[in-house]
């Protein structure tokens, strides 16, 4: 178990850390979310101790360690740009922690050894990081960081440097890893499709804030604000309110459509808009719409309902919101 | 990418007596003032989570500021102080006795030649520096790379070598008869020699990196060769120029071991600045040697200084072009 | 940019026969007449026990200048690139400050503090000599060589950045350990670079140090020294010649490690 209790960071007149709470359970695996500059990175070096704060408490499995360098706080910790030990082979890099604390050669080659064959580097010992993929490399830095047997492992951005394919290959990796070892691990990514695919719960930061915590699911569907909603995944702006675009129907006769809206509590009302494209995207079809009131927006709809309505640039079509939208008191100053 | 393309991107890169670098990119430190993890545990236990306001980082904060103390000393030990005792022993006798040891005939002679016979050794430069720079980067030949290793050759040598290797060839038993010893001309040959390498490493990063496309777009419009180098490549290359052109003035004008031998050391002939003053400290005035010193320091400054101006500028433009 | 064919071999030529008149010319008069003699009388005329102390000299003022630069270099250049603090652009600008600077300038400044008459006479007259004597000449030396271990260190720590050695203090590393382990290990071709440089010029150093060196042949010549002795006060000028082509060969080992050394530290 984390707890940051009343984090504060600032640099200069940049508040990066604004009064931050957070509790992370053990063997969870959290992610901290945001845009760039929401703080995440500052909280997670925080918590490692990369960066000290100007008040606030850190406490780790129960131990207060703010005062604590990284050296003594049992983390792991994984960078963005691997931070590998260019002069070191695959071996010595992750036997290092093990080396400084003067373990038994022996004992640390077999864990040396193990570790790499865990991450799938098994007969790379020898090999120096220039000579590695990027993915590679990230896998090194894992067994590195995983080599001392840390409290809790962290990771900055971990797959941010890496091609897409890559990226979304090795975060499921990454979790299949948390579920067979079970290291309370707090990851931190800017991409709400990686902390949806794989975290167990998210902290949502923004501006130095944390917006929302809780499991995935409860943050795409029940979203606290307008901030959250749009982090987590698309939305299109319907009437003044909120909504995803696969929540949008389309009706061709506006008594239908009014008919169906009045069913739904707190809707935005029927909007009347013009066609502009149709754009198939594989197995949905979006459509991009603009309203009478100029607000463009688009419509994600199934295959099924595009066939049906065979919808034209230039015609007009009615649209309304289907299932929950954003919160009533829609606050546009948090609107993305 | 090959080693002499490598050596050309450095840039210039002075060894024995050498003068002033251009101004480098300010190294910028990440943010935050980052402690050295320090393995002593600090400070008193914690009382709980309750709210803590931290001033002050106890025994992991003294690394830095013991760090910058120690560096501070060390520079000013080495550096800063010989320089403040020259300068405090320059106006020994007030601005008036600065005043009159710098303006005395023979001081104002090595003044003046010295600012001379550099001044014309910095526009050879930049003029035939420039086309060296040219021809090592644009053109092919056998044992190019060779010749490239070569132009460091001032910089690893010392310059009383420089200064007796010139005497051999143009001095008293001189085998092609050519005698410059006791002239200016000799003198301009040695600073020609020591200050080689300065606009050529300048100007050869430069000229690698620059985009041929726009030649070739001028070409397109009809430019001939000479008026695509006068209008397109030289501007590009007037900052390179310059910077390299003021670093050889720079070397020039403090110049002594390659000139000592090959100069002859006449007054207000051929004696510069630097011989001056080590006459001066020869007979014991040491208030003139100092006075003279702080002169010719202050004409080393005053080149720095437009250098960096010039080069910052540049700089600028060439952000806001970008 | 295309040049005609006559212009690009006129450019060549031109550029060429500078160079051969400059550099290959004065060279190739001196080798000649340093060996024309014969090797033995090369070998002879280093060999004078003046030429042997000269040789130590320069070689015990070599080997005090390049640890203390390392130690110091280093330290300055950490502090340069990893602190944050007020007045870094000018402690900066204090060590590009010997470039600057004559060496004739140097030598005068050192007496002005160490000499006699200067703020630190009082050494002096206690019996400890500075000027004029091997501390003099270590003091200018350092002086001279400053900045080379702390510009070439400094931008190859300012490449590696900050996070290998975050990543050793996570791993548990202590602070004298990550800069053993990790920091020096990443410094090391920029750090041998600067050393080369700096050996280079303590060897060929002339005007700083024969204005603080009595210049006593056997006891406070250096190699360098020595050359223009032979030369002015000796007028043995074959002797000038085969210590000036001494210092030559030296000078051109230094060449060649330099561009040795040059490429290492480019590639990674």
């Amino acid at each position: 178990m984390i707890t940051v209790t009343s984090a504060r960071k600032d640099y200069g007149s940049f508040t990066a850390l604004d009064d931050v709470s957070l509790d992370i359970p053990s063997g969870s695996l959290t992610a901290l979310l945001g845009p760039s500059g929401s703080g995440k990175s500052t909280l997670l070096r925080a918590i490692a101790g990369l960066e000290e704060l100007d008040s606030g408490t850190v406490t780790i499995e129960g131990r207060d360690v703010t005062d604590e360098p990284p050296q003594r706080r049992g983390i792991g910790f994984v960078f963005q740009h691997y931070a590998a030990f260019k002069h070191m082979t695959v071996r010595d890099n992750v036997a290092f922690g093990l080396t400084i604390r003067k373990r038994p050669k022996a004992e640390t080659a077999k864990k040396v050894d193990e570790l790499l064959e865990i991450v799938g580097l098994d007969g790379f010992q020898h090999r120096y990081p220039a000579q590695l993929s990027g993915g590679q490399r990230q896998r090194m830095a894992l067994a590195r960081a995983l080599a001392v047997d840390p409290q809790v492992l962290l990771l900055d951005e971990p797959f941010g440097a890496l091609d897409a394919k890559v990226r979304t290959d090795l975060r499921q990796w990454l979790r299949r890893l948390h579920d067979e070892v079970h290291v309370t691990t707090v990851l931190v990514t800017h991409d709400q499709e990686e902390a949806l695919d794989v975290a167990d719960r998210i902290a949502v930061l923004n501006k130095g804030r944390i917006e929302q915590v809780g499991d995935p699911v409860t943050l795409y569907e029940r979203p606290a604000n307008d901030f959250v909603m749009g982090f987590l995944g698309s939305v299109a702006h319907l009437g003044g309110q909120l909504v995803r675009p696969h929540d949008i129907a389309l009706e061709r006769d506006r008594a239908t459509a009014l008919v169906l809206d009045a069913k739904v509590p707190d809707s935005p009302g029927v909007i009347d808009a013009v066609v502009e494209r149709v754009v198939p995207l594989g197995f949905e079809v979006r459509v991009d719409l603009r309203a009478d009131s100029g607000e463009r927006f688009a419509a994600q709809i199934t295959r099924r309902d595009a066939a049906e309505l065979q919808l034209r640039a230039g015609e007009t079509i009615h649209a309304r919101a289907v299932g929950r939208s954003s919160v009533v008191d829609h606050d546009p100053a948090l609107a993305i | 990418m090959t080693s002499d393309t490598d050596q050309q991107r450095r840039g210039p890169h002075p060894e024995t007596d050498a003068a002033p670098l251009p101004p480098r990119p300010g190294a910028t430190a990440p943010d935050g003032i980052r402690p050295r993890g320090d393995d002593a545990p600090h400070g008193a236990g914690s009382g709980g989570a309750a709210r803590r306001t931290r001033h002050g980082k106890g025994l992991r904060g003294l690394r830095r500021p013991l760090g910058i103390g120690i560096v501070t000393l060390w520079l000013s030990v080495i550096v800063l102080l010989p320089l403040a005792a020259l300068t405090v022993a320059a106006f020994d006798e007030g601005l008036a006795g600065f005043w009159e040891a710098v303006t005395a005939p023979a001081a104002l002679a090595s003044l003046w030649v010295t600012v001379l016979v550099s001044a014309v050794v910095a526009l050879i430069n930049a003029v035939l520096g420039t086309l060296v720079a040219w021809v090592l980067v644009r053109d092919e030949f056998r044992g190019k790379r060779f010749v490239n290793a070569v132009i460091d050759l001032p910089f690893a040598l010392p310059t009383i070598v420089a200064s007796i290797v010139l005497l051999s060839l143009y001095g008293p038993n001189s085998p092609i008869g050519v005698e410059l010893n006791a002239t200016r001309w000799g003198l301009v040959v040695a600073l020609l020699f020591v200050t080689l390498p300065f606009v050529i490493r300048s100007v050869q990063p430069v000229l690698i990196e620059a985009d041929r496309e726009v030649e070739e777009a001028a070409a397109s419009l009809g430019a001939t060769t000479w008026t695509t180098f006068r209008r397109i490549v030289l501007p590009t290359l007037a900052p390179a120029i310059l910077s390299g052109t003021g670093l050889a003035f720079a070397r020039a004008i403090g110049e002594y071991g390659s000139v000592v031998l090959i100069g002859g050391n006449i007054p207000r002939e051929t004696q510069v600045a630097s011989q001056y003053i080590q006459q001066q400290i020869e007979i014991d005035r040491p208030l003139n040697a100092a006075a003279v010193s702080v002169a010719l320091l202050a004409i080393a400054f005053v080149t720095l200084l437009l250098l960096r101006v010039v080069s910052s500028r540049s700089q600028r433009r060439e952000e806001r072009d970008a | 940019m295309r040049v005609s064919r006559g212009t690009r071999l006129s450019l060549r030529v031109v550029a060429l026969g500078y160079l051969f008149v400059l550099l290959a010319v004065p060279i190739g008069v001196i080798l000649w007449r340093t060996f024309e003699p014969g090797l033995s009388e090369f070998i002879a005329s280093i060999s004078t026990p003046a030429a042997k102390s000269a040789l130590n000299l320069s070689l015990l003022i070599v080997a005090i200048t390049v640890p203390v630069n390392v130690v110091f270099g280093v330290a300055t250049a950490l502090t340069l690139v990893r602190g944050r603090f007020r007045g870094r652009g000018l402690l900066q600008a204090v060590v590009d400050l010997p470039f600057a600077v004559s060496p004739i300038v140097v030598g005068v400044s050192l007496i002005m503090l160490w000499g006699a008459g200067g703020w630190f006479g009082a050494l002096d007259r206690a019996g400890f000599q500075v000027i004029f004597g091997i501390p003099g000449m270590v003091l200018a030396t350092i002086f001279v060589t400053l900045p080379f271990v702390v510009r070439e260190v400094e931008p190859v720590l300012h490449e590696i950045g900050q996070e290998q050695e975050q990543a050793a203090s996570t791993l548990g590393a202590n602070g004298w350990q990550t800069f053993w382990r990790i920091t020096l290990p990443a410094i090391r071709w920029g750090l041998t670079y600067g050393v080369v440089l700096t050996v280079a010029r303590a060897l060929g150093e002339f005007g700083a140090v024969i204005m603080v060196s009595s210049g006593f042949p056997g006891v406070s010549q250096t190699l360098t020294l020595l050359v223009h002795s032979r030369y002015i006060d000796d007028h043995n000028t074959y002797g000038a010649y085969a210590a000036a082509t001494l210092l030559m060969g030296i000078a051109l080992v230094v060449l060649l490690l330099m561009t040795l050394l040059d490429r290492k530290r480019s590639d990674r």
